[in-house]
């Protein structure tokens, strides 16, 4: 009989690879989109509760903090929607090359952050203009 | 002695319980969330630091309505599918791990329908 049975990789003793980091980084932001998701539903209560509500909803994203979470929230959102379609990829059984993963991975770092910045630059453009 | 047949105490008890209908949920909603999401990044865009009205104007149109109640409930439902698998990963307790999965379905519900009562009191006129 086997007593000792297989573990999970013991993080630790591996060195970080680009893989790897780009895969426990879709974890950590599939993890932070969720637990923004209550503040998109308080966005649309704010909107059904009338232009008080609305005004002081926004007031909240007046301070640099909130301004950064929502800014990580847009990040974490276009790294994860590009490497979930690399996840999706590698579901039908596609691109699991060694060569592959390292192209679609610098991809989605690229990608991400290319959307990132453009999003916000029309939306500093925007709140400066309202301004 | 158990009135509990044989077949009854074994099933369900394998690690895959409803696996594959889980797996393929969170793909069909990672997949829906493609374009719902860059929609929605875009509108929000459009929307930032506007007016009351504007945004309830924007979203009083039934197509915009449909969309953002699409994102919104596929967004809750993917995240909370994608949350169960996390706590599976790390949390080996029965009992913790099952307080924590009805906490996050049962906050996923509750955001669920605030999000959906909401859109129809716009989209309605209230
Ligand atoms: C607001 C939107 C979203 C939220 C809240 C969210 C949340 C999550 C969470 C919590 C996980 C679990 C992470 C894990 O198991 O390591 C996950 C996994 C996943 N997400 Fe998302 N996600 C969102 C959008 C998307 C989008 C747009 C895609 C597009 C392709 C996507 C594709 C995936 C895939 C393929 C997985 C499974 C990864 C795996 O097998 O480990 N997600 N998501």
């Amino acid at each position: 009989m086997q007593k000792e049975r297989p573990l999970s990789p013991h993080l630790q003793v591996y060195k970080p690879q680009l893989t790897s980091m780009l895969s426990i980084l879709h974890r950590g932001t599939g993890v932070f989109l969720a637990l923004g998701t209550p503040v998109l539903v308080l966005w649309l209560l704010a909107l059904a509760g009338g232009a008080e509500a609305y005004v002081n909803f926004q007031a909240c994203f007046n301070n640099w903090f909130a301004q950064l979470l929502v800014f990580g929230w847009t990040y974490a959102l276009f790294y994860h929607l590009c490497n979930g379609i690399r996840h999706l990829f590698w579901d039908v059984g596609r691109g699991f090359e060694i060569e592959t993963l390292y192209t679609s991975g610098k991809a989605v770092m690229l990608i991400s952050v290319l959307m990132t910045a453009v999003t916000w630059y029309f939306a500093v453009s925007r709140l400066g203009g309202a301004a | 002695m158990s009135l509990r047949s044989p077949l009854s105490k074994a099933v369900g008890l394998g690690s895959a319980k409803h696996g594959f209908s889980h797996w393929w949920w969170q793909r069909v909603s990672a997949i829906a969330l493609i374009p719902l999401s860059i929609w929605f990044v875009f509108s929000v865009v459009c929307l930032v630091g506007g007016e009351y009205q504007t945004a309830v104007d924007w979203l009083s149109s039934p197509f915009n309505a449909t969309l953002m109640l699409l994102f919104v409930l596929a967004a809750l439902f993917h995240g909370q599918t994608g949350l169960q698998v996390v706590i599976e990963d790390y949390v080996h307790t029965k009992w913790v791990n099952l307080s924590i999965l009805l906490l996050i379905k049962f906050a996923s519900a509750l955001l669920a329908i605030l999000a959906t009562i909401s859109v129809f009191k716009v989209v309605l006129g209230g």
